[in-house]
Order: C-alpha cells, then structure tokens, then sequence
C-alpha cells in the first residue's frame, strides 16, 4: 500500500493514458481510434521534449527533428532494407539518440535564447540534408509497398496495430519521465533548470546531465516518428520536419505544466482537442496555428506553471497526485 | 596545509583583479578575508573554486595541484561555497535544495541518504520548519542560511563563506557566527570573506587583508587591525581598530 501511495503521480498519469486508449478498443471504432492515435502521439511527442524544456530548463524549437530522422531512418529499414517495424524503430530511436548526443555535446553549451535558435538551425539542416539525400528519396520521400502490411495480418490490421503500438510507447515515455523526475539524475536536472552556475558549484555535472536528458528526450519521438510513418504508409521532408509541430509541442508542455509528468499529458489531450474542434470550425480552421500562439501567450502571462503548477501551488494538499 | 595558494595572479582585460596572492591554510582554521569592495575577494574564491582559471599561479588543495580544475571538480573534492548574492534554486523545496549538496557534493549520496542528510543539516542549521516550502518564499536571512545548508550537506573539507552576514539583523548576526563556529568544531576549514569587523575579528584565526587584488596584510586579528596600511586602505580610523578588539572580547 505504501509503495503505491508513493506512486500515486505516476498512477495518476498512467490511468489517464491508459482511460484514452481504452475508448477506441471498447467501441472498435475506426475514426475513435484514429483520434486517439493522435492524442497519444502528441503525448509521447510532449512527454519526451518535457524532459528537456521541463525538467533541464531548455528549450528546443526544433525537436520535431528527431521526430522526423526517426520517421526516414525507420521508412528506409522497411522499404529499403525489408526490416521488421521493430527493427526499424529500435534503430530510429538509436539514431536520433545519437544525434541528441553529437547535439548535445556541441549546441548544449550555448544558453537560453541562443540555444533555441541553434535547435531551429539543427531542424532546418537536417531537412535540407534529407532534400538533397537520394538514398532517402531527396525531395520526393519514399512511400511503404503496401506488401509489407501483409506481414502484419493486412493493411486493417496494421492500423490496428500501430495503434496498440503507439499506446505502449506513451506507457513507456510517461513511465520513463516519471522515473527520470523522481531520481538522483532528475534532481541534478531541476537544480540547472533553476541556477546552472550554483549547481556546477554544488557538483552537478552539468554538461553530461544536459546531453544525456537530451538524448533521453530525443529516443521516443525518434521511436514515434517510425512508427506513424509506416502507419501512413509515406514521408517527405515537409511532412516529416514542419517547425510549426516543434512549438506546438511546446505549446502542449506549457499549457500542460513544464516540469511535471502529468503536466504534458493533459496539455497534449488538451490541445489535441481544442486543435480538433478549431479545425472543423469554419471560422477558425485556416488560423488555427494562431489560436495556439494566442494560447501560448495566455499561458506564459498568466500561469506560467501550466494548468498542473498552477493546480499543485492552489491544492498543495495534491502534490502526490499531481506530479 | 589543506590550501596552498602560490604566486596567483588574475587579469581581466586591464584590470588585475589579483596580484601575486600567496598563503598556505592549515586544516581546521577560520582564515578572514577583509578589505574594500573591488579588492578581489570574491574573485579569489572564484579561482580557488574553479570558476576562473587563474592567469598566472598555482593552487594546491589536499596536496593535489587543482590549479585548472573545475567547479564541479572541486565539489567532488569536498570544497562548498556560499554566493554573496544568493543563489537558491527557487522552484524547488528548502529541502530539495540542501539534497542536491548531498546527492552531487563529496560524498555523491543517493535520494534516500541524502534526504536524511539534508534533514540533519537544516536541523543544524535551523530551517527544519522550512523544510517543504519552497526556496523562493524564503526571505534573505533564511536564503542566506539555506546557501550555507547546501554547502554543508556536501561534507566538504573547505567552506568557503561569502558574505554570510551582510544585510542581517544583530541577533540573526549572533545567530551566523554561532553556527560558523560550530562549523569549525566539526573540523572543517573555513575561509570567509566578510565586512562586519566586529565578527570576523571576534571568529577567525587569521586575517588576510586584499586592496587593489594585493594581499597588503597578513596575521592573527590582532595584528592585522593594528596595522598601519590596513588601517589606511580599510578600516580608517586607528581607534576603531582599537574599538574592534575589545569589542571581540
């Protein structure tokens, strides 16, 4: 009972994740489940850039990159090289860990604002690099041979499939945030996020802590990126690298609370739901970027803590849930 | 000798911040840091600390040359610091912030150890009622308190001190020294800079006296406040030397 009742923030968030797949695999209903893919996707995207924006106090415009290199790498195993999607996205969450590391050990020197340009810079590169990559399909992308669903019982199936696919991915992103938060590791990164020089005095080793949470924050997006272009069956650049995707990401983790491992979670649900009924709105389904930004800066004027920060500082009493 | 600090100079651009400072500290002493604002002070803990690479010079801590080591480096070794201007990590507990000087200074606790260490250190120190608010309600004293509690939830060997009481109240003062004397009695070094006269003389051993990044002065309180060129450069007034002394006793 008692290890539980320590829990209870990862609790909560795991019950939530899990209430959000259930719907769809209750009422077997194909536009649900489309839906809900979409959520948990935003979710696993949210939860892994909080590690770095919420808990190391860095921010990333251009995370949407390892999104996208996880998105080619994966593509190019099964169509080029006829590999399983396990294989794939075990290697895609290798190679955009590799390129937070190489990141990491150059770009995470630079502090605040030049950071956050130099990301920009490292998305727009890499998307130019693919452009120009004809083992990749250059400008063109590559698309998946309907074939290879057959190994997965059809292309049905494979829908399906990655669905379920994408459910375990969230368990294991919010699992992997909580335990990073709730460790020796996660507090050395909350002491950079508040003060980086006092936390170098006190022994902090900043920069490894700072590559390794990037590393960390870039392995399941990467991992994500496989997988939901081989559910859609295509990739190109512009697909796979749209900066506007890297500051809503941002959005969800502010809205949701930086920081926190419940936080990103209902502020990716959250977004998710509010971007849908703006699309079907007549009114606003061409500005519905715009509404984002308009979010953002309500956020950051009044409650800069997120809807979580903001609960856990008015409920103290909560804490252990919201985490 | 615990420190060995040899021939340490320190440029920034034009402005020679330090200039040929040389002392040996043994281990267990208080070692005062007095002189005028801009004499160096801090930037002589800032090169012994790893901030800033000397320009020229050698420092020797526990007989290892640590001369082009780190900040972090020098934690692990079990060197802590106080900032003058205090740096508390505002968005987390009183007690998280004493445990991250548990978890990452010498002894690399874990979250387990280390939070009993940091309930020890703030009961020594006197935040335990603190211990679950956040650092940033706290107020200066306090802050000034929970830099200490930080240091010393690393277990260093040498604390360096920065302007621990400036800006306190006399009792909150009395309160300071006491602890830092305590401090001494657990065996740990303590270099402290300071500008309230009447404590530094009435704790430290020894006193080095900074002017323009020069050491001009060196001894026991005694003779340090008697003498002529620290009385000209700092203290001023020959008769509030006097004053000081007896005011220590």
């Amino acid at each position: 009972m008692n290890t539980l009742r320590n829990h209870l923030g990862l609790i909560a968030s795991l019950v939530i994740v899990v209430l959000i797949g259930l719907g769809p695999i209750v009422s077997q209903n194909a536009a649900s489940r489309e839906v809900a893919f979409t959520v948990l996707r935003a979710i696993a995207l949210a939860s892994g850039l909080n590690i770095l924006l919420g808990y190391t106090g860095y921010v990333s415009f251009g995370h949407i990159v390892f999104f996208g290199l996880g998105g080619y790498i994966g593509l190019y195993m099964i169509t080029a090289q006829g590999q399983s999607l396990w294989v794939a996205m075990l290697l895609a969450g290798l190679s955009s860990a590799i390129l937070a590391f190489l990141l990491g050990k150059s770009i995470l020197r630079l502090r605040g604002a030049y950071f956050a340009l130099a990301t920009i810079g490292v998305n727009e590169a890499v998307r130019a690099f693919i452009n120009n990559f004809e083992p990749f399909g250059g400008p063109i992308g590559m698309s998946v041979n309907f074939g290879v669903y057959q190994k997965y019982g059809g292309a049905m199936q494979a829908l399906n499939m990655s669905f379920y696919v994408m459910l375990a991915l969230t368990i294991v992103v919010v699992i992997m945030s909580y335990l990073v938060k709730t460790s020796k590791f996660g507090l050395g990164l909350l002491a950079i996020r508040e003060d980086e020089d006092a936390a170098e005095v006190m022994g902090v080793p900043a920069p490894d802590s700072k590559t390794w949470a990037y590393v960390l924050s870039a392995i399941i997006p990467g991992m994500v990126g496989a997988l939901f272009f081989f559910k859609n069956g295509s990739i190109e650049p512009a697909e796979a690298f749209p900066l506007h995707t890297s500051i809503e990401m941002i959005v969800m983790v502010m809205l949701g609370g930086q920081g926190t491992v419940l936080g990103p979670l209902l502020g990716a649900a959250g977004y998710q739901r509010l971007r849908g009924l703006l699309l079907i709105n007549p009114l606003f389904k061409n500005i519905q970027l715009a509404v984002s930004g308009v979010v953002l800066l309500i956020v950051i004027l009044f409650i800069p803590a997120g809807v979580v920060g903001w609960l856990r500082r008015r409920w103290p009493q909560w804490r252990r849930v919201l985490q | 000798m615990i420190l060995q600090i040899q021939g340490v100079s320190k440029n920034f651009g034009g402005l020679q911040a330090l200039q040929n400072v040389t002392f040996d500290l043994p281990e267990g002493q208080i070692l005062g840091l007095i002189g005028p604002n801009g004499a160096g002070k801090t930037t002589l803990f800032n090169v012994i600390n790893g901030v800033y690479l000397p320009s020229k010079g050698r420092i020797i801590f526990q007989g290892e040359d640590v001369t082009h080591r780190n900040t972090t480096y020098m934690a692990h070794k079990g060197l802590a610091r106080t900032h003058q201007i205090v740096k508390p990590l505002n968005d987390m507990t009183v007690l998280e912030n004493v445990m991250v000087g548990a978890c990452f200074g010498r002894e690399g606790h874990g979250l387990a150890q280390a939070r009993k260490i940091a309930h020890e250190v703030l009961e020594f120190i006197g935040l335990s009622e603190r211990a679950d608010q956040l650092a940033s309600s706290l107020n200066v004293a306090q802050k000034k308190r929970l830099e200490m509690a930080r240091a010393l939830a690393s277990r260093p060997y040498l604390l360096l001190l920065d302007e621990v009481l400036a800006g306190l109240n006399p009792s909150e003062i009395d309160h300071m020294v006491d602890v830092v004397k305590r401090i001494r009695e657990q065996g740990i070094t303590i270099i402290m800079i300071e500008h309230v006269m009447h404590a530094i003389m009435n704790v430290s051993d020894r006193i080095l006296v900074l002017d323009y990044g020069q050491q001009i002065a060196e001894g026991s309180p005694e003779e340090v406040s008697n003498n002529p060129k620290v009385i000209e450069a700092y203290l001023g007034d020959p008769k509030l030397a006097q004053r000081l002394m007896e005011g220590a006793e």
